[in-house]
């Protein structure tokens, strides 16, 4: 099956940004009809070396063949013409439109200058069996779930006759169902001699469905190898330059102890159930459940982000009032979004703006704002949390995520609030960074602060927390210790309360 | 390599400076009266008051907003000024003080209704001044009766005239203004909030800031700017009027974006937007004494706005070109 001509060769490629080299000198093989996967840290040069391929970015070095032809594309029409698709992590749908009408954006079927609904519905059907999607292709993409969107984006790359079909983090958002769908659907276009380029984090699925994984390391190649022929740990050890003992950090010998703050009755808007817990001193407290069972909006509550409709917190056995994030700031609570671009951080502007936001009364003396305090305070906390970046006053957008996510950490270490309350901490974060993140989530507990994480990522739950929650469906439906933490268990109790209604609530109907 | 980096930040950072300086040269090498002493002063005179309202109107384009009530708003300033300094029951200096205070109190109130009412219910800006654009005028109209207010003080009608080595007084107030909101803007807690909150304000707010508190001073402001603005016209004209001001908004607006702030907020400065406000008077006035007539004169200044925008929105491509 698989032929062994290259269908992509990378010679000598590099690529620099003012004062960060993305690539460096790569050299690189795809095989035609191969699953080829790259992994590596976030800034490693993944992003540089799709969007090279893509049209996006040109080489300031090095040379591509591609079925054998020097390939330059000038820009991503180029690359779409000589058969190569890209489905990004976020998507691009227009989410009025229907699906037919998404998928066939680019090229709509024409009769006579108006669009040939007829084709067009037709064509998209064949697609949407490819990717094995059951639903109309009438349907507005506004009401379609996370996982329905990326099979839509994989069927829209699919529609001109895709030779190369890359996808950059194609599960980030999916259930472990849903993967499993999505991988026989790779399997199935590789079988029909499609190539394809596969960018995760999440190093057991690359095992799964890589035929080969190359790792990349700050801008250079470590290496390409067979997945029959390469471990986890040594892939690891290959993209961090150090193997990893211990994945998660977790110290017995720190004990939690008196209520830090307590929620009592908490609803948020538009739920009818009210949830009630608390946080500890010195405790890492886990939030688990489904996406869209509450988690979120409850933290978001809590904080003042969103109205609430009932509900009363206490810190250290006082109530207070939260209206809006001040509120909260000012009794020293903080929140750290799951968007962190959209909602964390000032993107267009420099590093020690977006961490001295928290608190300019620190930095400044009668309004006016002080250069050399802002610089140290700073400078600091860039040591600090190992933020790589030129300077302090690098735009925040020219960051990689971890260090973006590291530069939000920052801003609220800046504020030193007693309790933080994290929201999907270490989503789309590499290996090296997320173990970082964790250290310090550990150093700012055991310094006696009440930390929440709220997280998918149920094995990180488990490894970090003392106690975790289950959300299922605006309910808290149970909570585990850490002397009972199990995985099934804890899944049964994210799915309890939706088996419970779906018997009450949707029988007859098909979900 | 480091040489284009300084080239770089220089063409970004100046580039509307050397325009103002190409444009002037090529002026006082066609227009022969261009560049003498009466002529210079005329500009600086003419460009005070546009001036001020563009500081005003940047830290409402800043946030990412905008203020089409600033004609009428100075317009009702120099009607209730007006009044004021005219009022027999008065003595000369209390009339004089009480105009200015009055006018600037005039304007900070329109203003800080365009922001509450903005804020308070979530309406884009250019409605809600757009509405205050008729009120204001209407208001200026009903309590003049629609009359003009001349035979003000002479001690204020002589202030008007007054130059310090040379320079006209009102250009200094208007340079000065620049100054102090160039200092706000750069070196104040105030300053940084409206660059964040115009760059992403949910951030902002989620970093636990009130930040309708930060628009509504911004619109505030600006009132307050077209009443010193009102004052200024006073002093100038030595009338004051209720149709007065008609189409000032473009013109405030045009300076703003000439200098380089973007509309979407969040970038700019009022440096630039100085200069800006320059380059519109300098071709207003050039244009003229090159014996281009009225009409030909505003096509000219419309395409020059345009294209001031359009090279500012690919000043980067550009010079990646060329450098």
């Amino acid at each position: 099956m698989l032929k062994e001509n290259n269908i992509f060769e990378l010679r000598h490629i590099s690529k620099i940004f003012p004062g960060v080299v993305a690539l460096d000198n790569v050299d690189l093989n795809i095989k035609e009809g191969e699953i080829h996967v790259i992994v590596g840290e976030n800034g490693a040069g993944k992003s540089s070396l799709i969007k090279i391929l893509c049209g996006i970015y040109f080489p300031d070095d090095g040379e591509i063949t591609y079925k054998g032809a020097p390939y330059a594309p000038s820009s991503p029409l180029d690359a779409i013409q000589a058969g190569i698709r890209v489905v990004y992590q976020e998507f691009n749908l227009l989410s009025y439109l229907s699906v037919a009408e998404n998928i066939f954006f680019e090229k709509l079927p024409q009769k006579a200058g108006l669009v040939d609904y007829g084709t067009l519905y037709r064509e998209t059907e064949k697609l949407l069996e490819t990717v094995g999607l059951k639903i109309s292709p009438r349907t507005p993409v506004e009401l379609l779930g996370v996982a329905q969107m990326q099979l839509i984006e994989i069927a829209k790359a699919l529609s001109s006759q895709s030779k190369v079909l890359i996808l950059d983090e194609p599960t980030a958002t999916l259930t472990s169902k849903e993967i499993r769908i999505l991988f026989q659907i790779i399997r199935n276009l590789k079988n029909n001699g499609v190539t394809i380029i596969y960018i995760s984090h999440r190093l057991q699925e690359t095992f799964e469905i890589g035929d080969r994984i190359t790792v990349l390391r700050n801008g250079s190649k470590m290496g390409t190898k067979p997945a029959k022929e390469i471990t986890i740990p040594e892939i690891v050890k290959m993209m961090v330059g150090r193997s990893m003992e211990k994945e998660y950090p977790f110290n017995d010998e720190f004990k939690p102890q008196g209520k830090l703050m307590e929620v009592q009755n908490l609803k948020y808007k538009g739920n009818q159930h009210a949830v009630s817990f608390f946080v500890r001193k010195g405790e890492m407290l886990g939030i688990s459940g489904l996406v869209g069972s509450g988690r979120t909006e409850t933290m978001r509550a809590i904080f003042g982000a969103d109205r609430k409709e009932g509900g009363r917190v206490f810190i250290k056995g006082e109530e207070i009032k939260i209206k809006n994030p001040r509120d909260a700031v000012r009794n020293g609570i903080c929140l750290l979004t799951e968007d962190r671009k959209n909602q964390g951080l000032i993107l267009d502007m420099p590093c020690f703006v977006n961490i001295t936001l928290t608190d300019l009364a620190r930095v400044s003396k009668s309004g006016l704002l002080q250069q050399m305090l802002e610089k140290q305070a700073t400078d600091g906390l860039v040591k600090e949390l190992g933020i790589k970046t030129p300077s302090i006053n690098q735009w925040v957008r020219n960051l990689s995520g971890g260090n973006q996510q590291k530069v939000v950490l920052a801003k609220w270490l800046f504020r030193d609030t007693d309790i933080l309350i994290f929201d999907e901490p270490t989503r789309g974060i590499d290996v090296g960074a997320k173990y970082e993140i964790h250290l310090l989530l550990w150093r700012l507990a055991a310094s006696g602060k009440g930390i929440i994480i709220v997280s998918s990522d149920l094995p990180e739950l488990l490894g970090i927390c003392h106690r975790i929650l289950v959300f299922s469906d605006g309910k808290i439906a149970g909570e585990v210790k850490r002397s009972e933490f199990d995985q099934e268990r804890i899944l049964s109790l994210a799915y309890k309360e939706y088996i419970q209604n779906t018997n009450e609530k949707y029988q007859g109907h098909e979900l | 390599m480091n040489a284009k980096k300084i080239m770089y930040s220089l063409v970004r950072e100046a580039g509307i400076g050397v325009a103002l300086v190409f444009i002037c040269i090529i002026f006082s090498l066609i227009a022969p009266h261009f560049a003498s002493y009466a002529n210079l002063t005329n500009i600086f005179t003419q460009i005070s008051i546009n001036t001020v309202i563009s500081v005003g109107m940047t830290f409402v384009i800043l946030l990412g907003g905008i203020d089409l009530s600033v004609g009428s708003v100075l317009a009702l300033a120099t009607i209730v000024a007006g009044l004021t300094i005219t009022s027999e029951s008065l003595s000369v200096g209390i009339a004089i003080f009480l105009a200015v205070v009055s006018s600037i109190a005039v304007g900070a109130a329109c203003g800080l209704f365009n922001g509450f009412v903005s804020e308070r219910w979530k309406i884009h800006s250019f409605i809600v001044t757009l509405g205050m654009l008729n009120i204001a005028r209407g208001a200026a109209l009903q309590i003049s009766d629609s009359r003009t207010i001349f035979m003000f003080p002479d001690a204020f009608n002589a202030f008007g005239l007054k130059t310090v080595i040379g320079v006209p007084t009102i250009f200094l107030i208007a340079l000065a203004l620049v100054v102090i909101g160039s200092f706000v803007l750069r070196r104040t807690v105030f300053g940084r909030m409206i660059y964040a909150i115009g760059n992403n304000e949910e951030a902002v707010r989620l970093s636990g800031h009130n930040t309708i508190l930060y628009k509504v001073a911004a619109f505030t402001i600006c009132g307050a700017m077209v009443g010193i603005a009102a004052i200024m016209y006073m002093l100038r004209l030595n009338i004051a009027s209720p149709i007065l001001g008609v189409g000032f908004e473009l013109n405030a607006i045009a300076a703003v974006v000439i200098g380089g702030t973007s509309m979407m907020g969040g970038k700019g400065s009022l440096i630039g937007t100085f200069l800006g406000a320059s380059i519109m008077g300098v071709l207003n006035n050039g244009l003229l004494l090159a014996g281009m007539s009225d009409f030909a004169r505003q096509i000219v200044t419309g395409f020059i706005i345009v294209a001031a925008v359009v090279i500012d929105t690919y000043r980067a491509k550009l010079l990646e070109k060329f450098l």
